[in-house]
C-alpha cells in the first residue's frame, strides 16, 4: 500500500467538482481511496477523520488543492495523478454540449409548441387511448399508430373527435399524409388534388405511391385504422374524413381505400356521397359485387387500378401504361422449371398485398394456403412451413411478437426466402419492398444478398419483386430496383402485376 | 369545422412514442416536439376516473391554493425559546423531522440527535442514560410539521432550543425553526459529542440573545425579498445558501453591532454566521412552510403542502387532506461523498428541508444555481432540464422567485399530486447526506427523486374524500 499526498498551490476548485473527480479516481483499479479538498481548516479536519491528513499537507492553506491517494503501487499513484490532471483540465474548459429539454407529457409539449395541432401516438396500446383523449381535449387532431386499443375506447375517442371536429386516425393507423407531410409509415408523394380516405395502411402506401408515380398527386391521405369500417365503430372517421375531403378546396378527386366495410357502413358512405360534386373512386378490396350495387362511385378491384383511375380523373386523360411482362418473359421462366416446381410462395410485409394477391389468384388456382384465410384461401397447418401455393403476411402478430415489423426487420423473411428456395416444389417467390418513412433505410442491402443466395441454392427459381414508393422517398428507389435486378429478381410495378405474372408462370 | 382548418393551415406535431417518426417531420420542416412519455404511477383506473370526474372542482380549489401561495409574505419577526412559542411544547416533547415515527423505527442520525438533545436539556448526563430515557416511553415524539415547525436533517427541536419566528403577514400564521449549527459534527446530522452539545449551549446563551436583540431593532426582515435576491445570486436556498446567508449577514451585521452589549460576543456571532454557508437554510425553510401552511385545509385541493423525511419514511401532506400523512420508504440519495465515505455509509433521505421544494425552491429551482450542478451530472443544461421537468407537475409559476437562466421565468410552484401520479414524475430534491450511524455527521450531499409510494397513497386517500 502506498499513501501519497500532493499539493497543487494557488488553484481553486469547488468542493462538489472535487468530490466528483475524487470519486471517479477512487474507482480506478488498484486505488483504495482518493481525497481531493481545498486546504481549509474545516477540510483538514475532515481528512483527519478519514485518516488522510498526510504530513505533506501541514504547510498548506485554503488556496491550495490537497490530493491524498491510497493505492497499491507508485505506478498506480502516478496513473491517478495523470488522470486527475486531465479531469481538472476538462473541468476548467467546461463542457459546452447542451441537451435540450424533452417534455414528458402532452401538456409539457404544448408549453414548448403551443401551436401544435396534431398528436401522433405510438406508445403501448394499453395507454394510447388515455393520451389520445387528453390530446383531443386540448384540441389536437390525433393519429394513433398503436394497436391493442379496445374497441370501446376507439368508439368513445371517435365520438369525442367527431363532436369536437377533430380527426381521430386509428388506432392501428399506419399511414397518413396530411398537408403533404408523411406521417408514420408513409411515402413522399407528389402533392395534388386526389384526396384519400383509407382504412388500410399498406393499401394507402401503394395507392399514394402509384398515384405519384403515374404523374398525379395527393392532397390529403386520411387513415382511419382497419376497424373503423366495422359495424361497431360504424365508419365514424371514414365518414368524417370523407366530409372533410368534400369541403377541402384542394381536393378534386376523392379516393376510398378499404377492405369491405360492414353493409351498414357502406350504406352510410353511399348516403354521404349522394350529391357529391367531386368524382369518387372506391376500392373495397374483395367486396361482393352485390354489396356495392348502386354505390355512387367508380368501383375498382385492385390498388393499382384505383391509383390509375384516380390519376386519370385528376389529369383527365387515359394513362398509357407500359407492360411489365410479355409472353416471351413468361415462356422464358416456364422453360427453366422442373416438373416439380409448381407453386407460388408470396412473402409479404404488407397485409393488404396478401389480401389482394388472394383475391386475384383464388379464381384461377386451387390449393392456396395462407395466414389471411378466407374465401378461396385455406389456413396453413403450420405458419412457419409453406404448403402448395402460400401467401403469407409476415406482419401478423404471430411473426412480430418480440421483434419489429418486417418492413423494418428483414431477418425473418430472409430466413423464409432461403427456406422456400430449398423446397423443390417452389417455383415463384413474390416479395414486396416497401419504401418510405418508417421502413428499413436500405432494403436492398438486406434483400439482394438473400436473393443471390437463394438462386445459388436453386437457379431455376423465379423472383418477382415490386417496390412500393417513389423516387423522393428517403431510400433510393432506383438503386433499390437495380440492386434487386442485379441479384436476379424480376421487377414489376405493382402487387397486381407481380401476382398476375406469377400466376402465368405456374398456370 | 376544424378539420378544414387543419387542411388549410399547416401542421405542427406532438410525437408521443417512436422517435423514428420524427424523420419525416424534420425533413419537411414541420414544427414538432417529441414527448418522453412513460406510464403513470400504479393507481387503479377506477380511482383515476373518479378524480377526473371532479376535475373542475379540484382545479378551482388548486387555483385558490396557488393564489394563497403566491400572496404569502414570510417575515422574520423575532426569536424565542421553543417552549415560549411552539404550540403544546413541554419538557419531555421532542420534535423531529418528517412524518411521525416511534423510537424503535428511527434511523441512526435521528437517534443520535435525540441523545444529544436530551443531554443538552439536562435530562440525561451521558449518551447511555439518554438512550435509555429515549427508549423508555417517557419521551413524547412528534413531527415538527405538526407543531408549526420545521427542522433540517434530523430536525430535532427540544424545549429550550432557541427558534426563529417567521410570520406570513398576509395570513397571520407563524412557523418556527432552530438556528443552523454549521457543517461537520452537528446535532442535526446525529452527532452528540461534548463539542456538539457545547455549541448548542453557546447558541442558546450567546448567538440567540445577540440575534434576538438585533432582529428586534428591525422589527421584521422580509424573507421573501432575500430569497428572490438569493436566487438571482446562484442559490436555490436548499443545498446552496451562500448568497442568502451573505444577504442576511449584510442586513443583520450593523444591528448586531448596535445592540450587542459585548463586542467580543458580537464578533463571535458575526464570525459564526460568516463561517456557515447554510445559516440561511433555517430561514428559507420556515419561510417556505409559512407560505404553504396558509393553504392547508382548502377542500378539494390536490396540492402538496408538505414533503418531509425522517430518515426512515418519506411523507407528504395534501392541502385538501392536510391532517393526514401519506408515507413510503425513504430512499438513499445519489450523492457525492466526502473523502473516505461511500454510499454504504449513507443514511436514507432525512429532513424537513424538502419544504423548500414543496414551495418551488431547492431542487425545483436548481437551474438558478449553476454552482451546484455537479450534483446533477455536471452540466448547467442538466440543471435546467430538472427545473423544466418540475413544471410538468406543478400548477403555477412563482411571481417572485425567478430563474435568471430561464429568462427570469418563475420557479415551478405548487405540486399537484394528480400530475405526479398521471405523469409518473416525482419531485426532484436536493439534499445533504447523513452517516447512517449516530454521532458521525454529514458524509456528502446530492440529489434524489421523491419515492412514488407516498404520492400513490396520497392520491388514493385524496380520492376517497371525493363523492362517488
Amino acid at each position: 500500500m502506498v499513501v501519497k499526498g500532493v499539493i497543487k498551490n494557488k488553484v481553486y476548485f469547488d468542493s462538489v467538482s472535487l468530490m466528483r473527480i475524487g470519486s471517479e479516481l477512487s474507482s480506478m483499479e488498484g486505488v483504495e481511496d482518493v481525497a481531493m479538498v481545498m486546504g481549509t481548516n474545516e477540510n483538514k479536519s475532515i481528512l483527519q477523520v478519514s485518516g488522510m491528513l498526510l504530513s505533506e499537507f501541514s504547510d498548506s492553506n485554503g488556496n491550495d488543492l490537497l490530493i491524498g491517494i491510497k493505492a497499491n503501487s507508485d505506478e498506480i499513484v502516478s496513473k491517478v495523478l495523470d488522470k486527475m490532471e486531465s479531469l481538472l483540465e476538462s473541468l476548467q474548459k467546461g463542457d459546452s454540449s447542451s441537451t435540450t429539454f424533452v417534455p414528458k407529457s402532452i401538456d409539457g409539449a404544448l408549453k414548448t409548441l403551443p401551436q401544435a395541432n396534431l398528436a401522433m401516438i405510438s406508445i403501448a396500446g394499453k395507454y394510447a387511448a388515455n393520451e389520445a383523449r387528453k390530446a383531443l381535449n386540448r384540441g389536437l387532431h390525433v393519429m394513433i399508430f398503436s394497436d391493442n386499443v379496445s374497441i370501446e375506447d376507439e368508439i368513445s375517442l371517435k365520438k369525442l373527435g367527431k363532436e369536437k371536429g377533430l380527426l381521430v386516425m386509428g388506432p392501428d393507423c399506419g399511414t397518413a399524409i396530411i398537408n403533404g407531410v408523411p406521417l408514420a409509415f408513409a411515402n413522399k408523394v407528389r402533392r395534388g388534388d386526389i384526396g384519400i380516405v383509407g382504412a388500410s395502411g399498406t393499401g394507402m402506401q401503394e395507392v399514394t405511391s402509384l398515384i405519384s408515380n403515374f404523374g398525379g398527386g395527393v392532397s390529403q391521405a386520411i387513415g382511419t385504422g382497419g376497424r373503423d369500417v366495422k359495424k361497431e365503430v360504424g365508419g365514424i372517421m371514414f365518414l368524417e374524413g370523407l366530409k372533410a375531403l368534400k369541403n377541402d378546396k384542394n381536393t378534386k378527386i376523392i379516393t376510398l381505400v378499404s377492405k369491405p366495410p360492414h353493409q351498414e357502413v357502406i350504406d352510410k358512405i353511399a348516403f354521404e356521397l349522394k350529391g357529391c360534386e367531386k368524382p369518387v373512386v372506391a376500392l373495397f378490396l374483395g367486396a361482393d359485387k352485390e354489396q356495392l350495387k348502386d354505390f355512387p362511385a367508380e368501383i375498382c378491384r385492385t390498388l393499382e387500378e384505383t391509383a390509375q383511375k384516380s390519376v386519370e380523373l385528376s389529369l383527365q386523360l387515359s394513362l398509357m401504361r407500359e407492360v411489365d411482362f410479355t409472353n416471351d418473359d413468361i415462356l422464358k421462366e416456364k422453360a427453366k422449371k422442373t416438373s416439380n416446381q409448381k407453386y407460388i410462395r408470396a412473402l409479404f410485409s404488407g397485409g393488404t398485398f396478401c389480401d389482394e394477391a388472394g383475391i386475384l389468384l383464388r379464381d384461377h388456382l386451387k390449393e392456396i394456403y395462407g395466414n389471411h384465410s378466407g374465401k378461396g384461401i385455406l389456413p396453413l397447418e403450420n405458419l412457419f412451413m409453406s404448403q402448395k401455393h402460400t401467401l403469407i403476411d409476415l406482419g401478423e402478430d404471430d411473426f412480430t411478437v418480440g421483434r419489429p415489423h418486417p418492413m423494418i426487420d428483414f431477418s425473418l423473411r430472409n430466413k423464409r426466402v432461403i427456406q422456400e428456395a430449398s423446397d423443390l416444389e417452389c417455383s415463384v417467390i413474390i416479395l414486396d419492398v416497401v419504401l418510405g418513412y418508417g421502413s428499413h433505410p436500405a432494403p436492398d442491402a438486406e434483400l439482394a444478398p438473400i436473393i443471390t443466395k437463394a438462386l445459388s441454392i436453386n437457379p431455376k427459381l423465379t423472383f418477382i419483386s415490386y417496390v412500393v414508393g417513389t423516387d423522393a422517398d428517403p431510400q433510393n428507389r432506383k438503386q433499390v430496383i437495380s440492386a434487386l435486378q442485379n441479384a436476379g429478381s424480376l421487377i414489376v410495378s405493382s402487387n397486381r402485376v407481380a401476382t398476375l405474372f406469377a400466376l402465368e408462370i405456374v398456370k | 369545422m376544424s378539420i378544414d382548418n387543419l387542411f388549410s393551415g399547416s401542421i405542427q406535431v406532438v410525437n408521443l412514442g417512436l422517435n423514428s417518426f420524427l424523420e419525416a417531420l424534420k425533413e419537411s420542416n414541420t414544427p414538432h416536439v417529441q414527448v418522453d412519455w412513460k406510464p403513470g404511477l400504479d393507481v387503479e383506473q377506477s380511482i383515476i376516473a373518479k378524480v377526473d370526474k371532479h376535475k373542475e372542482k379540484i382545479d378551482q380549489a388548486n387555483r385558490e391554493v396557488t393564489d394563497i401561495i403566491a400572496s404569502g409574505s414570510p417575515f422574520l419577526v423575532g426569536m424565542a425559546q421553543a417552549f415560549e412559542v411552539i404550540p403544546r411544547m413541554h419538557k419531555k416533547l421532542i420534535l423531529h423531522a418528517g412524518p411521525p415515527i416511534t423510537w424503535d423505527r428511527m434511523c441512526g442520525p435521528m437517534r443520535g440527535a435525540i441523545i444529544g438533545a436530551l443531554i443538552y436539556e439536562n435530562l440525561a448526563s451521558n449518551p447511555q442514560e439518554a438512550e435509555k430515557l429515549a427508549s423508555s416511553g417517557e419521551i413524547e415524539y412528534a413531527p415538527c410539521h405538526e407543531h408549526n415547525s420545521v427542522g433540517p436533517m434530523a430536525g430535532i427541536i427540544s424545549y429550550s432550543m432557541p427558534v426563529f419566528i417567521v410570520k406570513n403577514k398576509t395570513f397571520g400564521n407563524e412557523t418556527y425553526c432552530t438556528q443552523n449549527e454549521g457543517l461537520g459534527k452537528v446535532l442535526r446530522y446525529g452527532a452528540f459529542s461534548e463539542e456538539v452539545v457545547n455549541r448548542l449551549r453557546w447558541m442558546e446563551t450567546t448567538l440567540y440573545p445577540t440575534l434576538k436583540k438585533a432582529i428586534e431593532l428591525f422589527g421584521e426582515i422580509d424573507l421573501k425579498g432575500v430569497i428572490s435576491q438569493a436566487l438571482h445570486m446562484g442559490d436555490e436556498v436548499h443545498n446552496r445558501n451562500r448568497a442568502g446567508t451573505s444577504l442576511f449577514y449584510r442586513i443583520i451585521a450593523p444591528a448586531i453591532v448596535r445592540t450587542s452589549e459585548n463586542r467580543e460576543d458580537a464578533a463571535k456571532v458575526l464570525e459564526f454566521i460568516h463561517g456557515n454557508d447554510h445559516f440561511f437554510l433555517n430561514l428559507s425553510m420556515p419561510a417556505s412552510k409559512a407560505i404553504l401552511d396558509a393553504a392547508r385545509g382548502v377542500k378539494y385541493s390536490s396540492i402538496a403542502v408538505v414533503m418531509a423525511r425522517n430518515g426512515t419514511d418519506f411523507g407528504i401532506q395534501i392541502a385538501g387532506d392536510s391532517k393526514k400523512w401519506y408515507t413510503g420508504k425513504a430512499l438513499v440519495p445519489d450523492a457525492l461523498f466526502f473523502p473516505g465515505f461511500t454510499k454504504n455509509d449513507a443514511n436514507p433521505d432525512i429532513g424537513d428541508s424538502a419544504i423548500t421544494e414543496t414551495a418551488g425552491l431547492g431542487g425545483f429551482a436548481i437551474a438558478a444555481s449553476p454552482a451546484i450542478v455537479q450534483f446533477v451530472g455536471g452540466n448547467a443544461s442538466d440543471a435546467l432540464n430538472y427545473t423544466m421537468e418540475m413544471y410538468e407537475i406543478t400548477t403555477s409559476e412563482s411571481r417572485y422567485f425567478q430563474i435568471p437562466s430561464l429568462n427570469f421565468r418563475g420557479t415551478p410552484t405548487a405540486i399537484d399530486v394528480r400530475k405526479v401520479v398521471e405523469k409518473n414524475i416525482t419531485p426532484f430534491i436536493d439534499t445533504g447526506v447523513a452517516h447512517k450511524e449516530p454521532g458521525v455527521g454529514q458524509v456528502g450531499a446530492g440529489v434524489l427523486r421523491a419515492p412514488s409510494e407516498p404520492f400513490e397513497k396520497g392520491y388514493i386517500g385524496f380520492a376517497s374524500l371525493l363523492d362517488d
